[in-house]
């Protein structure tokens, strides 16, 4: 029996009710209200603050979970849809204030939001679960603190319906700090009620349970292999999303994986390898959407002495064979970073910059520069990021020793690899792939260029930069000041080149059958606007 | 009898200080692995006081020898310890995933040994005929195919090409939901369940990645029965029973194979352990959530209580596939009864 509209909705509500009880679904029942994903990523955790949560247990936050705002929805550069980083929407906050000094956000609930056991949410419930992620430390912690949200007292719930975030400073990054997937809201109810003196946060109880207001649940977790997550009937956080049932299925392998979009076993094939989407896209849609405020960067270590000479980085930087590396590395997915001008004229971010591949030019300044007869040093990349280190380093070492630069391929440990090249800056030529979540310029600047920051591997320092993004970091991007001094800050770091862009790396995901995918700057998949289509 | 068990007794005694090095040299070298589980697990925006917060946690600030006594006392009572990575003491872990390796491993090893022996013993009574030939291709082949090959082959043409094998999407379909747990093993459990749809469901899953195990296993038990028959059937016991006129089955199964059997045994008991260890590309192609992924992926992440956990549970399962080789050592030969010991 193939299933149609009205069979389907007949006998959808008998369905609903026996579903629990069922051994075996029958094959056909999975056709509008289920959706399959595969992703090649384990879900190791349900709770985002617990210590040793992965990347991909992120996606639980996102869609069991609301926060008080979301972000908007644009069009995506190359096709499908994408967040919106401009435009502030409200999720759990049915509106909010923020006074005239920029030091006081109110923020007023949704008075009809309840948790999925039907309690209302309370302002007091917002407050714990704030308390809780600049309390427990690690990753969470440190997210908040880039918000200026740094203790407890910060937060205040003035009656049910009414909570107030108290700054130590304006900032522009506050508000969209709120909705990145940390300060996600617990029913704290029910999450103290399963706490214990030694773990008054219930990090236990919420390893395992769901407990928040969100879009979905999770009505099944078994670790290493799936997540089965149930529509909210009662969502009040966006329209009630059109799939009732999400199976995310654990693929390691990307031939299986695509194997199963492919055959249409499976709807949703999320975060494949380049190589995969670039083939898969003469049959299938795929969005190949280039990460926001992301760059593959070649970076040179300012501690090695051939590298603090200005004419050896720009040599590097015209012998670069940004073309190949962008085709052997990404398949052509994603953005290229090269070949721009030189003037700015405008503040979008990646910029890219304006080298190119030009043997004469970086022979040029080879010359010019203190080592004309070449230097030998070596080239560190990660072996957990091999797949697209591997084949860019090897053509930069192709490329630098026609200039007379020898370089010696060297790989690292994935554990190793942030020790040497984050913590210690070691290396002194090096891939990286840094990218913010926040997606403003100067944020990527404050990680990536300001001196002893993490990902600022190459030691980089120049005072004018250091000062400019301190000044631009919590200001406003509609500022008159902001833009002026913004495209002085990519002059400079452009001209100085610690870091060499070579592209825009992309997040690739095929469907097969589905429709409705929006990208995000956590890179994992929102489920909440998915929708099955016939293929 | 009595010989047997006091046997049996001896071998479990001798284990002990076999598993006591292994206590310690597991906890060692999980130490001595590159790369800090506190800076693995603050995640990567962390800051030195995140992570200091992370090391505390973990209890990895306290000297070595202290952390090595307080698991030797978790160890004593039964607690493997937490997996960071996973969130669940690593019991649960490893009772969840190694039912799900041994049954892929142990249907692997009777379908190869259903075709590997029975080859085997034909290869060795026709020498140089076309079986002969076959077992020696079926040979190559296995040791020369890897088994994330076999295995992508497989799928390619039985799932894509031809539909006829079901989605590689691990143990079960998802339309299918597990069968009450008894064992762990779902052939078993949902077979004691007396749910047939299952069952049938769960054997379909298991067919495509046990054939590709199978393949690799089957050289190294067919080249051996081969070997052994062989020369059983060159030795003067096998002419004087043929003299003495016994009928040809009697003579090949009932001599000549029973003692080509010890070396078959001891291979057997070789390959199950490689395997069971080796299987982690079969388990990542058909997203098998078995024990060599998980082992994998806590080496990685340098979880710490997974991986001593993981190499405890594969001593201990090692000392006692020993025993059960060496148990059916005496009986296929009797003599071993009392030499055991």
């Amino acid at each position: 029996m193939q299933p149609n509209r009205r069979t389907f909705l007949s006998t959808g509500a008998a369905t609903l009710a026996m579903l629990p009880f069922a051994r075996a679904l029958p094959a056909h029942a999975a056709g509008g209200d289920t959706l399959v994903v595969v992703s090649g990523q384990t879900i190791n955790s349900l709770d985002l603050h617990r210590t040793g949560t992965n990347r991909a247990s992120y996606q639980i936050a996102v869609n069991c979970y609301d926060r008080l705002v979301t972000f908007g929805t644009k069009d995506a550069p190359g096709g499908g849809l994408s967040y919106d980083y401009s435009r502030i929407e409200p999720e759990l906050a049915e509106s909010w204030t923020i006074s005239e000094d920029g030091l006081t956000l109110t923020f007023k609930l949704k008075p009809d939001a309840t948790f999925q056991d039907g309690s209302k949410v309370t302002a007091g419930d917002v407050k714990w679960s704030f308390d809780r992620a600049v309390s427990v430390g690690g990753f969470p912690t440190t997210q908040m603190k880039a918000g200026g949200l740094n203790r407890p007292e910060q937060f205040t719930v003035v009656d049910d319906e009414t909570f107030v975030v108290t700054l130590d400073r304006p900032s522009k990054l506050s508000l969209p700090d709120l909705a990145v997937p940390v300060p996600f809201i617990i029913n704290s109810t029910l999450a103290q009620a399963n706490a214990t003196a030694e773990d008054p946060w219930a990090t236990e109880y919420l390893h395992k349970n769901t407990i928040g207001s969100g879009a979905f649940k999770v009505v099944r977790w078994d670790q290493g292999q799936q997540v089965v997550y149930e529509r909210n009937e009662a969502w009040t956080g966006g329209p009630v999303p059109p799939v009732r049932r999400i199976i995310v299925r654990e693929v390691p392998s990307a031939a299986t994986q695509r194997a199963l979009v492919e055959r249409g076993d499976v709807q949703v094939a999320f975060d494949i390898p380049d190589k995969d989407a670039a083939e898969l896209a003469e049959k299938l849609t795929v969005f190949s959407t280039p990460i926001e405020n992301c760059i593959h960067a070649l970076c040179l270590n300012s501690n090695f002495e051939p590298f603090q000479d200005a004419n050896v980085r720009k040599a590097v930087a015209w012998a670069v064979p940004y073309e190949a590396i962008f085709n052997a590395a990404a398949y052509g997915r994603g953005a290229p970073l090269w070949g721009g001008s030189e003037e700015i004229t405008d503040i979008s971010w990646p910029r890219p910059s304006q080298y190119a591949t030009d043997m004469e030019k970086a022979a040029d300044y080879m010359a010019q520069s203190a080592f004309p007869d070449g230097f030998e040093t070596t080239l560190s990349i990660s072996t957990d990021l091999a797949y697209w280190m591997e084949p860019a380093a090897l053509l930069i070492q192709e490329a630098l020793a026609k200039i007379g630069i020898t370089a010696t391929l060297e790989k690292i440990p994935g554990a190793n690899w942030r020790t040497a090249a984050l913590v210690e800056k070691t290396l002194p030529m090096h891939l990286e792939n840094f990218g913010g979540w926040l997606n403003t310029p100067d944020y990527y600047f404050f990680w990536a260029y300001q001196k002893d920051k993490l990902f600022n591997s190459s030691n980089y320092y120049n005072e004018e930069v250091e000062r400019l993004t301190d000044e631009v970091l919590h200001v406003a991007m509609d500022d008159p000041d902001y833009a002026p001094k913004i495209a002085r800050m990519f002059e400079i770091v452009l001209e100085d080149l610690p870091r060499i862009p070579l592209y825009q790396p992309a997040l690739n995901v095929a469907v097969h059958g589905a429709d409705g995918y929006q990208f995000w700057f956590h890179r994992q998949l929102d489920i909440r606007s998915l929708k099955t289509v016939e293929s | 009898m009595q010989g047997r068990w006091g046997a049996v007794s001896g071998r479990i005694l001798q284990a002990i200080p076999v598993l006591v090095g292994v206590v310690v040299i597991s906890f060692l070298l999980t130490r001595a692995l590159p790369g800090d589980p506190a800076v693995q697990f603050a995640g990567a925006m962390a800051t030195e006081d995140s992570i200091q917060q992370v090391r505390e946690a973990l209890g990895l600030d306290k000297p070595l020898p202290q952390q090595f006594l307080i698991y030797v006392g978790q160890l004593l009572q039964g607690d493997l310890g937490r997996s960071v990575s996973t969130g669940q003491p690593v019991a649960a872990d490893l009772a969840q995933r190694l039912p799900a390796s041994l049954e892929l491993t142990l249907t692997a090893l009777i379908l190869s040994c259903a075709v590997a022996i029975p080859l085997g013993i034909l290869a060795a009574t026709r020498p140089g005929s076309w079986i002969d030939q076959l077992c020696r291709v079926l040979v190559t082949a296995g040791v020369s195919l890897p088994t994330f090959f076999t295995g992508i082959v497989l799928i390619y043409v039985f799932y894509y090409l031809l539909g006829i094998a079901p989605s590689p999407l691990g143990r079960l379909d998802f339309i299918y939901l597990d069968p009450p747990r008894v064992t762990g093993f779902f052939l078993i459990d949902a077979a004691l369940d007396g749910d047939g749809a299952t069952w049938v469901g769960a054997l379909k899953q298991l067919i495509l990645p046990a054939i590709t195990l199978a393949l690799f296993t089957l050289a190294p038990i067919a080249r051996m029965t081969r070997a052994a028959m062989l020369s059983a059937l060159s030795a003067d016991y096998i002419r004087t029973a043929r003299a003495a006129g016994l009928g040809r089955g009697k003579v090949l199964y009932g001599y000549a194979f029973r003692n080509a059997l010890l070396p078959v045994v001891t291979t057997l008991g070789m390959v199950f352990s490689f395997v069971l260890g080796a299987n982690v590309l079969v388990e990542k192609v058909f997203a098998w959530p078995g024990i060599g992924s998980y082992a994998v992926e806590a080496l990685v992440l340098s979880d710490y209580a997974a991986v001593q956990g993981f190499v405890l549970a594969m001593a201990l399962l090692f000392v006692l596939l020993n025993l059960v080789i060496d148990l059916a050592y005496s009986v296929i030969d009797p003599r071993f009864g009392s030499a055991a010991q």
